[in-house]
């Protein structure tokens, strides 16, 4: 079982938090060790849920942590909004499927540039996304 | 308010990215530089990002959208610097950036532009 070496939270409510957050899974990444194409991917995941979240849940929050799983390092991000929610998760997961007006790569990109993804949604109550990148 | 300065070389237009955009910031470049392709009669682009450390599927679809609008308005543009592991994680995130000409740095890149230059000139000559 992994264990918690130390968390944070960040709000998501505009443009600029979502660069805050970007620059700040990149520090978590570095300090954890991660090499530049990890880095780059979990940044570049972090961006596309936290451009979710705030477009599509209404803003929300993203919370991190570092996790310690004997000598492995991992940064786990949650990005948790109230939003309308997801009604048909498998068709949000598929490439080139979005609701709104971008090209439908944000949630299966995602996916594809983080070692472990979970997708919770309730109509009506938000959407909560976890990821996490292993080193 | 923010604005990613556009710099005029002969035909050409260069725009050097060196902040972390956020969204508005990278719609308004879009904005921008199709109007000074047509302001400026440019014949071509030059998009730099050496200095970016992540491209998302918005600024991907914005590079692509950027490339489809000069087009449009006859200029062609070349991306260029790409850092591999930023080339990494755009392909496996789904974006392979089609129809978006790249090369390596600004000076590979300009000569690509004068090639293309050159052969549309070459053309037009023997059609006279």
């Amino acid at each position: 079982m992994p264990t918690l070496h130390s968390s944070g939270e960040l709000p998501l409510k505009s443009e600029h938090d979502m660069v805050l957050g970007r620059q700040m899974v990149r520090r978590l990444a570095q300090e954890q060790g991660f090499s530049l194409v990890d880095q780059t991917k979990i940044v570049t995941a972090a961006s596309e849920l936290a451009r979710n979240a705030l477009i599509y849940g209404g803003g929300g929050m993203l919370k991190w942590e570092v996790l310690l799983d004997g000598l492995k390092r991992g940064v786990r991000l949650t990005f948790q909004d109230q939003g309308p929610g997801i009604a048909n998760i498998e068709l949000a997961l598929t490439d080139g499927w979005t609701s709104g007006h971008g090209l439908g790569l944000g949630l299966s990109g995602a996916r594809r540039l983080v070692n472990d993804f979970e997708l919770d949604s309730v109509v009506g109550q938000g959407t909560r996304v976890t990821v996490t990148r292993w080193k | 308010m923010d604005r990613i300065p556009i710099l005029r070389m002969g035909e050409f237009l260069l725009v050097t990215i060196q902040v972390d955009m956020h969204d508005q910031l990278a719609l308004r470049l879009q904005d921008d530089l199709t109007q000074a392709i047509d302001k400026k009669g440019a014949k071509g682009v030059l998009i730099d990002i050496s200095a970016l450390e992540m491209v998302d599927s918005f600024i991907g679809r914005m590079i692509a959208d950027i490339s489809g609008m000069a087009r449009i308005l006859d200029a062609k543009t070349v991306l260029v610097g790409m850092q591999p592991a930023v080339a990494i994680t755009l392909v496996e995130l789904g974006l392979s950036l089609p129809g978006v000409a790249t090369a390596l740095n600004v000076e590979r890149g300009m000569q690509l532009l004068r090639q293309t230059l050159d052969e549309a000139h070459a053309d037009s000559a023997l059609e006279r």
